[in-house]
């Protein structure tokens, strides 16, 4: 099970990140998550929405480059050690996580919930699962 | 019709067109020395009269004339025929500073329309064809040129000119324009609109395009040809010689056909400025041949190409000229190395990136940075930092192999390059020297 990601190419250079927002902000977009990779020339930004054919539209006809990546909310209990535990079975199994960022749950949640990007989420979902750590899906993401 | 304008003269065996040429030379120099003192006090500093040329074996004796010399007799004093008998005048941009003004006597258009014609029918074109003219109209030869040869063919001609992309996708589509005339960088920014439009090559008419104006790479033609499902002809000209159509390509595409019944061309070194064999790479030299009211004697174009007479498949016997990597005057030298433009976009456009770039030379710390602007596209793009920067040390080998120096790529977001409906502008010169 997995989730669907929505990075965007920005140039860094000031206004442009704003120039985003405010396109998502003037079509009502929710954002439910997201992080930021930069270097000196370019940046992208990972977002996790609700609406994501509604969102990839936006972008596009406000002219960004954006593309589609499938990755795993995984739900990591609010307890100290909760992410090594994951990570630790990420780990076991031989799988890299490219990056990984936490998006909003909900306040009262026991949880948190953390996106990662994976070099095989098939693999990383199956020994997660396995050991009993609950991945969500679209439906549950915009539940939360 | 058939795949000569005018078969004759297009395929007259080689030792006729040479003969034509000596015929016509002749005469051309006596109007020149009868009617143009300018170039005449130039031979008489070389102790030459018009009775020392018998042949175009003696061509080599006469004096070059140069843009400096346009920009010292400007604007009448290369003129061989008063006012009153000529029609039109033409002038290039000016963009690299020296304006070129140009006169036409009604023969000078005709010839000019001629070879236009010619360039029209080698690109497939006949009175069948409905040519839509998105070069520039006005002062610029590009528009003039082929609406003038497009008409003369008796094809449908539709003088759009260049701007408002959308409506000439309108016209090509309901029109059902069949061959498309502009410069390539247009062409493809045309193209790129057409494909955000959700157009398919099937979608639209055309058969064939006459690109010029402008050097442009092997890859940029493969490119316009496939997005846009039709054959990409260059066309070749200068507004000192008449506009376009000075040479052009046909079916074979490999080398532009110089119309050797109106021009002979001569290959120099440009630092000697001796003549080179054939097959020599050097600066491309015209003698106009049936010129009335702008005639010029071995007129230094700073175009730099090569010549040959290998018989072409296409049956067509006057000489080619292989198509420009750039203009002289487009070079950069950049910390010692020359760039030409064409040769960055050759790179990119191997490597998957569009056509839109911009390269911006300055000078820091006396040392000159080369950075290539390229636009982003979701085909290069990944959620992959990694594989992103990846791609950019990709092209900068690239075009480190390419260029023999090193260039600085920035990516950056989609049309925020400027498109051109002309000339494209891809160099910013910081440069300070």
């Amino acid at each position: 099970m997995s989730v669907k990601q929505i990075s965007v190419f920005l140039e860094n250079r000031p206004g442009c990140l704003h120039e985003m927002t405010k396109a998502l902000a003037d079509a009502n977009i929710d954002l439910r998550g997201l992080s930021l990779a930069e270097t000196s020339d370019f940046g992208i930004v990972r977002l996790i929405v609700d609406d994501v054919l509604g969102t990839a539209t936006v972008l596009k006809s406000a002219r960004f480059v954006a593309s589609l990546t499938d990755v795993l909310a995984v739900e990591v209990p609010n307890v100290p050690g909760g992410l090594n535990r994951v990570l630790e079975l990420l780990d076991g199994a031989g799988i890299n996580v490219e990056y990984m960022y936490a998006i909003l749950g909900n306040k009262k949640s026991e949880s948190a919930y953390m996106i990662f990007r994976v070099d095989d989420n098939a693999k990383a979902s199956g020994t997660l699962e396995g050991a009993g750590v609950k991945i969500i899906g679209q439906e549950e993401l915009s539940a939360l | 019709m058939g795949k000569y304008f005018q078969p004759e003269i297009e395929t007259m065996p080689h030792e006729k067109i040479h003969e034509l040429q000596n015929e016509r030379l002749l005469k051309q120099i006596r109007h020149v020395w009868d009617n143009v003192p300018y170039y005449r006090k130039k031979m008489q500093e070389k102790g030459l009269t018009p009775d020392d040329i018998r042949s175009q074996d003696d061509l080599y004796k006469l004096p070059f004339l140069s843009k400096a010399d346009l920009r010292e007799a400007y604007p009448y004093g290369l003129m061989g025929k008063p006012l009153k008998d000529c029609v039109r005048i033409q002038s290039t941009s000016g963009t690299t500073g020296q304006r070129v003004v140009a006169f036409y006597t009604p023969n000078d258009i005709k010839i000019w329309e001629t070879m236009c014609a010619r360039a029209i029918v080698a690109a497939g074109g006949s009175n069948e064809s409905v040519v839509q003219v998105s070069y520039g109209y006005g002062l610029f030869t590009g528009g003039p040129g082929l609406n003038g040869g497009s008409h003369m063919l008796g094809s449908l001609t539709i003088p759009a000119s260049s701007g408002n992309t959308d409506r000439q996708i309108m016209f090509i589509k309901d029109l059902q324009a069949t061959i498309l005339c502009c410069t390539p960088s247009y062409a493809a920014f045309i193209g790129e609109r057409m494909k955000e439009m959700g157009m398919k090559p099937d979608d639209i008419p055309l058969k064939a395009g006459i690109f010029g104006a402008e050097a442009w790479s092997e890859e940029m033609r493969r490119d316009i040809e496939a997005t846009m499902g039709i054959k990409a002809y260059d066309i070749y000209g200068l507004t000192e010689l008449c506009g376009p159509g000075v040479s052009f390509e046909c079916e074979d595409q490999h080398g532009m056909h110089i119309n050797e019944d109106y021009f002979i061309a001569e290959i120099i070194d440009p630092k000697t400025g001796e003549v080179l064999p054939e097959g020599s790479t050097g600066e491309l030299v015209f003698t106009t041949l049936e010129k009335e009211a702008f005639p010029l004697i071995r007129y230094r174009t700073r175009d730099i190409t090569s010549l040959t007479h290998e018989p072409c498949p296409c049956g067509r016997t006057h000489v080619r000229m292989t198509k420009l990597k750039g203009r002289t005057d487009d070079m950069l030298i950049i910390r010692g190395v020359n760039v030409f433009p064409s040769q960055i976009e050759t790179v990119l456009i191997n490597q998957g990136y569009p056509a839109n770039y911009q390269i911006i030379v300055d000078r820091v710390n006396n040392t000159d940075t080369l950075d290539v602007r390229v636009e982003m596209t979701p085909e290069m793009f990944t959620d992959n930092l990694g594989e992103v920067n990846r791609r950019q040390a990709k092209l900068v080998d690239g075009l480190r192999s390419m260029l023999g120096l090193t260039a600085k790529v920035t990516l950056v977001a989609p049309k925020t390059i400027v498109r051109s409906e002309g000339k494209a502008v891809r160099v910013i010169d910081n440069r300070k020297i």
